[in-house]
């Protein structure tokens, strides 16, 4: 099954005087992976941060046109960009766990949203998240452990349960995968598969291995537009767009 | 004085040797790769054979030469007469000093008239003696330099090492103060721990030490009312000020202020750091202290002092806010800013992110530099000379006249004072321990920021 999670209407961004995006329209629909791929600068991360208006906290950042978020805009005024990130949660490039124990990473989002009201409640909260993560049976007996004593790849499955634990119902990842190793980033990549049943899951990827193995639709960005939007096996197998062929197959990028 | 200008003569020789030993390289140099090093090395090495071994002579002889003319002086027939009392001679020979050199002088001692032609005769020729001797030194110097200029010569080599030992000086100058400093301290502080026990000094809490009542000297030496006043002030008042507005101040600026807001907001709190402490001082003993003076006295409070506590901690809290600001400031800035992206993609909002992210991860570097803050404040002396009083209370209440360890320092060395007295020799202990203490702060919160750094690398 497939609706549409997120719809992204001739969006255009700013920083300062530089359009960083061009007129992009994009369909994102739930219980799939979709990746964004193009070579470095061509604006896919900076298109994945107005999906939750991180780039609010960038000074200068501007962004036109309009995005739903199950059809509702998500520029408007009335929606509170808090609110909005508890519903499209985000994983970034380099794990940042907080300074505070595994536990309490986890409980941190919760707590801030007041779920989980008793001490049992939050125990169960951040059990299942971890455990959907698949760090659970790795940290169980050591949950007061700093976060940021884990290992890389650890720690990046510790801020997507970090995410899960809100209960997003979008995560967005940034190229989750480009500080681990590879045994990491194959761990990584089997739990984004797992996901993608409970999640719509964006992701920024700079390998284009990483996107066909994980994702069922791809977007190809250059230069700030969207060039090539579609199922990912035609993206790979038969593009239509000569600068998506010149680039999967290596020619830049 | 010949000395000063044979001085003089040296460095004129110097230079004069730099032009000849570079003219005598140039003609040398008969193209690329001809020479090891380029003509104005020679002339540098030549310059240093010159200088240094002259210096260390002028300097040597300046050193000894007192007490050759000291000698000459003795054994003159003029001196024959002179009283052998030690005090007295040795105020008639320094009466002579300064007849010699200034024959508008007065003196008190009409036995000093006759030391004045010996002493001047003696200074004459010891200086002479001396010049010449310099000077044969720095062309006898020179003379070696000159020979050396070869093509294969490595004069760059040899100005690179006198340019490495001069830097190695410098460096070493402000250690070696240090240690003087330290050693200096211990020593005196050792003398005064001949008459007061140590124990009875860091235990006690009777601090007289113009008094020279009561059978035992170690009950008027009690410093707890000084270290507590120091505490007290400069930990505890001043800390409960800085803290806060530092610290808020520091989140302001890092994490709210536009860039237009902080480019102006910045330099206006560095201009606090630059006020001398002088200013704070009298704006403490004249401003604040009467404002809580006659708060206190509103307050029902009988006589209340125009020197307390809380003046002194107030106002060296306000110096200090700069201080913990910059400090909190580079803490909060080195949390990288995925921490507070990864707070915010999470829902939290901008001060639940700082609350509960930003300030516990930027915690030891805070920590650091309240550290470093409090090690400021207890050594600071103009603030609580002039605001915090004399009175050696042992009291909690801030509204009272406190003193502190500086002020203490301030009281003991400064006016007439007998040198090798215990009353005197405190200022040197209560040095001492002001100066381990701050010690200790500063390793402590140089450490933390260290760890505090790497962790974030």
């Amino acid at each position: 099954m497939t609706d549409t999670k997120l719809t992204a209407r001739n969006v255009d961004v700013f920083y300062g005087q530089k359009k960083a995006i061009n007129d992009v329209s994009i369909d994102i629909d739930n219980g799939i992976v979709t990746a964004f791929i193009g070579p470095s600068g061509c604006g896919k991360s900076t298109f994945l941060r107005t999906l939750n208006r991180m780039n609010d906290t960038i000074a200068g950042a501007r962004v036109d046109g309009e995005i739903l978020l199950d059809g509702e805009n998500i520029y408007a005024a009335s929606m509170d960009p808090v609110a909005l990130r508890a519903r499209v949660g985000m994983v970034f490039q380099k794990p940042n766990p907080f300074p505070k124990s595994i536990f309490e990473n986890v409980a941190y989002g919760p707590r801030i949203h007041g779920l989980g009201s008793s001490k049992a409640d939050m125990e169960q909260i951040v059990e299942r998240a971890l455990t959907k993560a698949g760090l659970w049976e790795e940290v169980k007996d050591r949950l007061t452990d700093a976060g940021t004593a884990l290992s890389g790849g650890q720690q990046q499955r510790l801020c997507i349960a970090r995410a899960i634990a809100v209960s997003p119902e979008v995560i967005l990842m940034d190229e989750p995968c480009s500080a681990l190793d590879p045994i990491a980033t194959a761990r990584i990549e089997e739990l984004i598969d797992e996901l993608k049943e409970s999640f719509a899951i964006v992701i920024v990827t700079h390998s284009m291995q990483q996107a066909a193995r994980v994702s069922q639709r791809t977007a190809f960005f250059h230069l700030g537009s969207l060039v090539e939007y579609g199922e990912t096996d035609q993206i790979f197998t038969n593009p239509r767009e000569v600068r998506t062929k010149d680039y999967i197959t290596g020619r830049y990028g | 004085m010949i000395l000063t200008g044979v001085l003089l003569a040296v460095f004129g020789l110097g230079l004069v040797g730099w032009f000849a030993a570079r003219g005598r390289a140039r003609l040398l140099y008969t193209g690329r790769g001809s020479m090891h090093s380029m003509p104005a090395y020679h002339g540098w090495h030549m310059a240093l054979w010159i200088l240094v071994p002259a210096l260390l002579a002028w300097g040597v002889w300046s050193a000894i030469m007192p007490g050759l003319v000291e000698g000459a002086v003795f054994a003159d027939p003029a001196a024959a007469s002179l009283p052998t009392d030690p005090m007295t001679l040795g105020a008639i020979v320094s009466e002579a000093h300064n007849l010699a050199s200034d024959p508008s002088a007065t003196a008190f001692n009409p036995e000093a008239r006759v030391l004045v032609e010996p002493i001047r005769a003696a200074q004459a020729r010891f200086g002479l003696i001396g010049a010449l001797l310099v000077m044969v030194v720095a062309i006898a110097g020179g003379g070696y330099g000159f020979t050396r200029i070869r093509a294969d010569f490595r004069a760059r080599t040899q100005v690179e090492r006198a340019v490495m030992a001069l830097l190695l000086a410098a460096s070493l100058m402000a250690v070696l103060t240090t240690f003087g400093i330290v050693g200096s301290l211990v020593f005196e502080a050792g003398l005064f721990f001949k008459d007061v026990s140590p124990i009875a000094f860091l235990t006690g809490t009777h601090w007289s030490p113009a008094s020279t009542m009561g059978a035992n000297i170690n009950d008027n030496f009690g410093a707890v009312p000084l270290f507590w006043g120091t505490i007290y002030i400069g930990a505890i008042i001043a800390m409960i000020v800085a803290i806060p507005l530092g610290l808020m101040s520091a989140v302001y600026l890092t994490q709210y202020a536009s860039g237009a807001m902080r480019k102006w907001l910045k330099p206006m709190l560095e201009i606090l750091a630059g006020i001398p402490t002088v200013v704070y001082g009298y704006f403490a003993a004249l401003t604040v202290a009467p404002m809580i003076r006659d708060f206190a006295a509103s307050m029902g409070m009988q006589n209340p002092s125009t020197e307390s506590a809380l003046a002194a901690g107030l106002v060296m809290g306000v110096m200090i806010i700069p201080f913990v600001s910059s400090m909190a400031d580079d803490a909060l800035a080195a949390v990288p800013r995925a921490m507070s992206d990864g707070s915010l993609a999470l829902g939290s909002t901008k001060s639940e992110t700082i609350k509960k992210v930003l300030l516990p991860a930027a915690l030891p570097g805070i920590v650091a530099g309240v550290m470093l803050a409090i090690s400021r404040a207890i050594g600071e002396t103009m603030i609580v000379v002039m605001a915090a009083g004399a009175a050696a209370n042992l009291s909690a209440n801030p509204l009272a006249s406190m003193t502190t360890v500086t002020y203490q320092i301030v009281q003991m060395l400064t006016g007439d004072q007998e040198f090798n007295s215990p009353k005197t020799l405190s200022a040197f202990a209560l040095g001492l321990v002001l100066f381990v203490v701050t010690l200790i702060l500063n390793i402590v919160a140089l450490r933390v920021v260290k760890r505090f750094r790497e962790a974030y690398e």
